[in-house]
């Protein structure tokens, strides 16, 4: 056990050293965030979907102008004459959108990212922090501290016990009669020692196991369907918004209708990526998956039509909120910017989707403290307009009072923000 | 001024021993240990056992509870989502309430296919986004447990395809008539017709339960037409009211509260009003709004009309005297002062009155100028004479078939007994009400009709206006549109939506602009083609001719007549009685709905009964003590009424402010089967048995049917007292009087300053206005830096109609608990409109009175927050006082130590969401829970909740949030619009912006209440704050709780305030003394 700990944390370190000392990982980060956005509901890098695979796609272009160009809106890009873009243009009856919001900076970065991804992703290159990485330490120290504490106080037993017997000794010695030497198992300071030791180690877990009633990290179901977020999200790079709409439109960000999934799975009737497992390591036949995809929808692939039959998939909920708890997803994805993966964890490397956060009121209300709003800046230029009413806290920035404003700050931990 | 003395109550007003206890005891009763037989926990034998009983219970219930796996929950999305919909994400459409002939342009809010709120259409040029309580509790009518659920033949349960088979070989035999409450939707009216033209000697019968048919006939005697015109009251300088409620319920309040409030809007540069003068017998909610109110006799209607039509011709005021000559001899000054900005209306159904009143308009040049021809109100065309006619063929046997829909004469008929035994003698009766009223139980064939929620359709309220209506939900039951059936039986293959378009998309030439139409849910043409478009009115017979003008020819032939004929109406019996309309529960047409139910009346703050309104002079006759504890207790007196051969009993209530003679009875209750028990699976179980049925004091003079009584007698029935659930002993300010402020006119015109130095004066002890926020505490400031919620309630504007509260309750889940638990003083309204008297009880004209919306004042300095022993109810950086459910653990100290009494305490599981299982149920059948609190946790009732506000359990304190949810939504658009947010401002076109409107803002019909950011400049409230700063004060501010309510200080039209009551000095004194000095 304690060496498998020591492997992951071989491993564990150097990784977090590379991050740390990669500086333009943030940017690359961007990238993925942009290109998983925009580009991977069509694209893949290393694989030919709807559009063509883009590994090495800034080559094939014969400047790096055209194919911004051609990025923002291909039209524009085939008038002017570009042979490759004409050549594009023509090879597909698939129209590419336009994508005029993409400024040149934030292109670059996709490219980038397409540039330096490696052939298969690898894992954990998501999220730059791993906070199950800082886990693994805090549960090793505790260990530690644990196992000396332990040593500790049997060597103040053994102490003890070894005084005790000295001082019988020189009792006997000094002619100093003694009491009938009690066993230490009958001994009353050891008893009620221990009681004590005992009543605090329970009260400790029953504190710690009534306050983790209700809550369900790590919760993994089995679903109705094997649904692969890994094979979605992570291999074919679908955007989670393809979707999960819901996310930046309200509250929930939903668990798409089946007539969704059908957009795709009309013509995707295999599977025939990478194997498989279960968490049991039980292999999963992915296409005998897709069937029963049809057999909700009522789709049948031979006639290649719908019947009446169909019946919405029952999936098992994960993430339950209680019902005095508002959340709402698009406050956090459009107002505060945050990535699907700061609280859903991996979820392009999951396989069946378990529940990454706790969920509990700390870890919100940290999260509320630490992060900073998109506040705006002096000029004015950047950040959210909505927060040019905070006139105090503008005011202490331009007095370098304050370099940043929490979500705390303008109210994000009083109670009647999430309950009411 | 500041010494006027402001009651609640006659105990109130004496301030007795039993009134000073109930102050004393916030929660007035024992702790709910059933079996301590009332000694108390300690002194109780038992009292030990039980205590470790319930501690057994509870570990173990707690243990049981902990073990319990986590229980699997589902998310199962669609299975082929409509494109537009997004779950969670609240749609919004335009459609249009129908009750009765009234229809009101609504927007309806659809959240995940289920209409959860209903908001008036600000698009509307006719209601201007106004709402009434009915139409904001329509809402849950959707979700009644007692509506029809599927077809009736005989009795038994049968299918559409059946009873149309039945009906079409039935409905050949013979004349066929349709009686229907008023019909304005022009598709309707031309299905009617078609199947008028399929059955030969056929015929349409419009029958209101409230009708205006001598308004209808007077107006066509003196101005050729059978219509009623438009009011402008908002064009009026003086209005003069002989006994209409019109700002509750006479003939269009809807309308009438926003053109009143328009003149009722004061303000620090414009300090002018519109002056109300009230004629009336018992106390309205419209009388409670006047400026000055005179009493008479019900019988003397007629007479004050005529003394007021002399009196206007300059003749002076004849046949009257006193009080009443004084003030029609004012009330005609000022309206020939105010020649052609002055308007008489009158609540009365009799011909002769309403033609006297029609030339007094013509001779105060109202006609034209504030009575508008141009759009006449078509949503009352029912003529009595046309019931009577109706009901002698029903009996003669000259009907072949009677088609009932959308009307219950059986009940709301004055004769209904004589409509139930025709109508069982008919041989083909059909109903299609949309529930099993009175009238539908009796009928063979049932086929009922959907909610207007679930309907196509439109209606024409005026002549021009018409307004759309879209389903916003599928059908719940198995009921089908009115229209649908209608157009079946006339053999048309088309389905009514089919129709119905067909007949927009001709109308408006084409379907973009029906779909626009659809849309913004009014369609409100120029005049030039309004006369092509509504050709099918067919009420108001000359409007096809006639090209319209603003104003009618008048034909004064009749006046003289009628003005002789009044004079012998007067009678001199001991007392008469008025038939009067709730202002909650109107017709009665929406009974069984308890969030009107529970709605406190406006003036008698009484729910869930109806009860007769007695004068002073009458209680004193029948011996009731008002020295006593008379509203502390709440058995009243049960009192039998005799007219004639008709007799009531019903028990009593006093109310200041009645004419001497006067006693007052509400329609709408009394709601039983013919089959006692089938009253509550039938009628609904919240209205089923409740008060007694009124229609039947109705009597029909030869033409239209009368709604005052003369001669009546009355007598102590012997009968046990009856218990009256009113919301008035409790919430008592402890003696503080400072809540609410009122002027006069001409005092404050003289001296603008001083609202603000009386303010002045009440704060000189803690640094005086200037310096009292910073010296009167030793609390620091607490900033807020972004947004600073506040409210801003005009009392000049309020006219106390009750539309806030139910919209409260809709938008904030807030639970309906029953009459018990309202005699327990257990209610939960959110939000309460206080009813203030000043005066002399036993003088009539001296009684004023004021409303005063009270909710949480959100305290800056608030004194719940510091009570609290678990920090459950803590303060927000945007100065709200925020109330956290899951962490309050039911101390209610906070309720104790709230000056304003705005807290509210889930005493019992009101809303089925304890975590143990039918609780309810229990305390049901033992008799603690109402029947009604069950039916509103009903699965299918449930479905009104608001889901992003949390349902209490029992045990946790609640109370008004500013609709937090709507604000944190509003604030959430505005940053994901990367913008900031807007409250109320005006952009530079002059239109209103705001991201956030309270539901009572949003609800309020004369916008008396304004709601935003403090801290912006532009922002409503502020701009309000701003142009009223000589009017505003908070309520009791010396206490420094410094409230985010503000209010603006009530200015009376009128030279004298009522002194202060005769009986209240004594103790005046003593409150003087024991008032509390709370600062700190």
């Amino acid at each position: 056990m304690i060496d498998l700990r020591l492997g992951l944390k071989r491993i564990a370190t150097p990784f977090f050293i590379t991050i740390l000392l990669v500086g333009n990982v943030a940017k690359a980060q961007d990238g993925q965030a942009l290109f998983t956005q925009n580009c991977a509901s069509c694209h893949a890098i290393n694989k030919t979907l709807t559009g063509p695979a883009l590994a090495g796609v800034e080559s094939r272009w014969t400047s790096k102008e055209l194919l911004h160009t051609w990025i923002k809106n291909w039209n524009k890009a085939v008038a002017t004459g570009d042979p490759y873009a004409k050549q594009m243009a023509a090879s597909t009856t698939n129209v590419m959108n336009t994508f005029e919001n993409l400024g040149d900076a934030e292109i670059d970065a996709i490219l980038a990212y397409i540039a330096k991804a490696p052939a298969a992703p690898a894992p954990g290159t998501a999220t730059a922090v791993d906070p199950s990485g800082a886990t693994y330490d805090e549960s090793d120290n505790s260990i530690l501290y644990g196992v000396l504490t332990l040593i500790l106080a049997v060597i103040a037993l053994v102490l003890l016990q070894v005084n005790s017997n000295l001082r019988k000794l020189t009792d006997d010695k000094e002619g100093v009669p003694s009491h009938e030497p009690i066993p230490f198992y009958r001994n009353k300071s050891y008893i009620t020692l221990l009681t004590l030791i005992l009543f605090v180690i329970g009260g400790y877990f029953t504190v710690k196991g009534a306050i983790g009633l209700g809550r369900n990290k790590d919760y993994q179901p089995e679903q109705p369907i094997y649904y692969s977020h890994k094979v979605h999200a992570g291999t074919n790079q679908i955007s989670c918004l393809y979707c999960h709409g819901g996310a930046v439109e309200g509250k929930h960000a939903n668990i798409p209708s089946v007539n969704t999934c059908m957009n795709c799975h009309m013509t995707i009737n295999e599977y025939a990526g990478e194997k498989i497992y279960r968490e049991d390591g039980k292999e999963v036949d992915g296409t005998a998956e897709i069937q029963k995809l049809y057999e909700y929808s009522g789709w049948d692939p031979v006639k290649r039509e719908y019947g009446n039959n169909g019946k919405p998939v029952e999936w098992i909920k994960i993430h339950n909120l209680p019902d005095h708890v508002y959340f709402n997803h698009s406050q956090h994805t459009v107002a505060g910017k945050l990535a699907c993966q700061t609280c859903h964890g991996n979820i392009q490397e999951m396989g069946e989707v378990k529940q990454f956060a706790e969920l509990s009121m700390g870890w919100c209300v940290n999260c509320h403290r630490e992060s900073k709003v998109d506040f705006v800046d002096s000029s004015g230029t950047s950040g959210n307009k909505f927060y040019s009413i905070y006139e105090r806290y503008h005011n202490e920035i331009k007095s370098k009072k304050r370099d940043s404003v929490t979500v705390s700050d303008i109210g994000g931990i009083e109670c009647q923000k999430c309950h009411y | 001024m500041a010494k006027k003395k402001y009651w609640q109550s006659f105990t109130d007003l004496k301030s007795n021993k039993l009134h000073l206890e109930l102050e004393e005891n916030e929660f007035a009763e024992e702790l709910p240990f059933e079996t301590a037989d009332s000694k108390g926990l300690t002194n109780s034998p038992a009292s030990r056992r039980d205590f470790l009983k319930y501690l057994g219970f509870s570990t173990a219930a707690a243990i049981a509870a902990a073990s319990c796996e986590t229980p699997v929950r589902k998310a199962i999305p669609y299975l082929n989502k409509p494109q537009n919909l997004v779950p969670g994400v609240a749609d919004f459409y335009a459609s249009t309430y129908v009750s009765g002939g009234e229809a009101v342009p609504i927007v309806v809010k659809v959240r995940d296919g289920r209409p959860i709120k209903i908001e008036g259409n600000t698009l509307s040029n006719f209601t201007r986004g106004a709402t009434t309580s009915r139409v904001q509790a329509s809402v849950l009518d959707l979700y009644d447990t007692s509506r029809l659920r599927y077809p009736i033949a005989n009795g038994n349960a049968s299918s559409y395809e059946n009873i149309d088979r039945a009906l079409t070989q039935a409905l050949a035999s013979g004349p066929v008539v349709l009686l229907t409450s008023t019909v304005t939707s022009p598709t309707t009216k031309q299905i009617i017709q078609e199947f008028l033209a399929k059955y030969p000697g056929s015929r349409h019968v419009q029958f209101d339960a409230v009708s205006y048919s001598a308004l209808l006939l007077a107006n066509e005697a003196t101005y050729g037409r059978r219509s009623i015109p438009s009011y402008r009251f908002d064009a009026a300088k003086t209005i003069v009211s002989i006994g209409a409620d019109f700002l509750g319920t006479w003939l269009s309040p809807i309308e009438f509260t926003k053109q009143y409030a328009n003149g009722r809007r004061f303000s620090d540069k414009n300090q002018s009003l519109s002056k109300h003068f009230q004629f009336e017998s018992m106390l309205s909610m419209t009388g409670a709004n006047a400026d000055e109110r005179y009493t008479h006799r019900p019988s003397e209607t007629g007479i004050v009309a005529a003394a007021l039509l002399s009196a206007v011709n300059g003749q002076g005021a004849t046949g009257v005297t006193g009080k009443l000559k004084t003030g029609i001899e004012k009330a005609a000054k000022d309206l020939i002062a105010n020649r052609g900005t002055g308007l008489v209306v009158c609540g009365s159904n009799n011909v002769q009155i309403q033609t006297i009143v029609s030339a007094i308009n013509e001779a105060i040049g109202a006609n034209g100028s504030t009575i508008n021809w141009t759009a006449p109100l078509q949503t009352h065309q029912g003529l009595d004479s046309e019931m009577a006619g109706l009901l002698a063929d029903m009996e003669g046997r000259r009907i072949g078939a009677l088609l009932i829909y959308d009307v219950n004469p059986a009940y709301e008929y004055f004769d209904g007994e004589r409509f139930k035994n025709a109508l069982k003698g008919l041989k083909v009766s059909v109903s299609l009400n949309g529930r099993m009223d009175e009238t539908t139980e009796l009928c063979k064939y049932v086929a009922p009709s959907s909610h207007f929620l679930e309907s196509w359709g439109d209606a024409e309220p005026k002549l021009g206006y018409f307004s759309m209506m879209q389903p916003t939900i599928a059908p719940l039951f198995k009921t089908r549109q009115f229209q649908d059936t209608l157009l079946k039986w006339s053999g048309n293959a088309l389905t009514y939506d089919a129709y119905f378009k067909n007949y927009w998309v001709g109308k408006l030439a084409g379907v973009d602009n029906y779909n626009k139409a659809l849309q913004d849910g009014v369609v409100e043409p120029s005049i030039a083609n309004r006369a092509t478009v509504s050709d099918t009115s067919t009420r108001d017979t000359t409007a096809r001719a006639v090209t319209f003008s603003g104003s009618g020819v008048f034909n004064g032939s009749g006046v003289s007549a009628a003005t002789s004929a009044v004079n012998g109406f007067k009678k001199n019996g001991k007392a008469e009685l008025v038939i009067y309309q709730k202002v909650s529960m109107g017709s009665g047409h929406q009974g069984n709905n308890p969030w009107l139910l529970e709605l406190p009346d406006p003036i008698t703050r009484a729910t869930w009964d109806n009860y007769a309104i007695i004068s002073v002079p009458i209680a004193k006759e029948l011996g009731i003590d008002l020295d006593d504890d008379y509203e502390v207790h709440p058995e009243k007196p049960v009192i039998t009424f005799k007219a004639g051969n008709k007799t009531i009993e019903l028990p009593v209530l006093v109310i200041p402010g009645m004419q001497a003679n006067t006693i007052a009875i509400a329609v709408g209750y009394g709601r039983n089967s013919s089959n006692a028990e089938k009253s509550k699976d039938y009628l609904g179980r919240a209205i089923a048995g409740i008060g007694k049925n009124a229609y039947p004091l109705l009597s029909y003079n030869g033409s239209t049917i009368e709604w005052t009584l003369s001669d009546i007698s009355y007598t102590k029935s012997g009968k046990d007292p009856y218990k009256i659930a009113q919301v008035q002993t409790h919430n008592s300010y402890e003696g503080r009087h400072e809540v609410v402020k009122e002027v006069t006119i001409v005092d404050f015109v003289k001296n603008p300053q001083m609202v603000r130095e009386e303010r002045n004066e009440e704060l000189q002890n803690y640094g005086g206005l200037e310096r009292f926020e910073k010296d009167a505490t030793l609390y620091p400031y607490h900033d807020k830096p972004g947004i600073k919620w506040g409210m801003s309630i005009d009392l000049n504007t309020c006219i106390g109609c009750h539309a806030c509260v139910v919209a409260c309750h809709a938008e904030n889940n807030v639970p309906v608990v029953g009459k018990k638990e309202v005699l327990r003083f257990h209610d939960m309204h959110w939000m309460r409109i206080d009813r203030y008297f000043t005066g002399d009880y036993n003088d009539p004209e001296s009684i004023q009175t004021v409303f005063q919306p009270m909710l949480c004042q959100h305290c800056d300095n608030a004194p719940c927050e510091n009570v609290c022993p678990v920090a459950a109810t803590p303060h927000s950086a945007e100065g709200i006082n925020m109330m956290t459910y899951n962490r309050c653990i039911g101390t209610r100290y906070c309720a104790n130590n709230c000056p304003y009494k705005v807290r509210r305490f889930n005493w019992l599981d009101y809303t089925g969401s304890d975590s143990f299982t039918n609780d309810q149920k229990t305390m049901n059948e033992e008799g603690v829970l109402d029947d009604t609190v069950l039916m509103m946790n009903d699965d299918l009732t449930r479905m009104v909740l608001n889901p992003d506000v949390t349902v209490r359990s029992r045990g946790v304190m609640e109370k008004c949030s500013f609709c937090v949810q709507r604000l944190q939504d509003a604030k959430l658009k505005a940053k994901k619009e990367n913008r900031p947010l807007v409250t109320g401002s005006e952009n530079q076109n002059g239109e209103t912006l705001t991201d956030v409107q309270t539901a009572c803002q949003q609800a309020c019909p004369t916008d008396a209440i304004v709601f935003g950011n403090s801290n912006d400049s532009k922002s409503g409230v502020t701009q309000t704050r701003h142009d009223n700063a000589l009017r505003l004060f908070y309520s009791l501010e010396q206490i420094h709780t410094l409230p985010n309510v503000s209010y603006l200080t009530k200015v009376r039209n009128t030279d004298v305030l009522s002194a202060h009551a005769t009986h209240g000095d004594l103790h005046d004194e003593q409150k003087e003394g024991k008032k509390p000095e709370a600062h700190g």
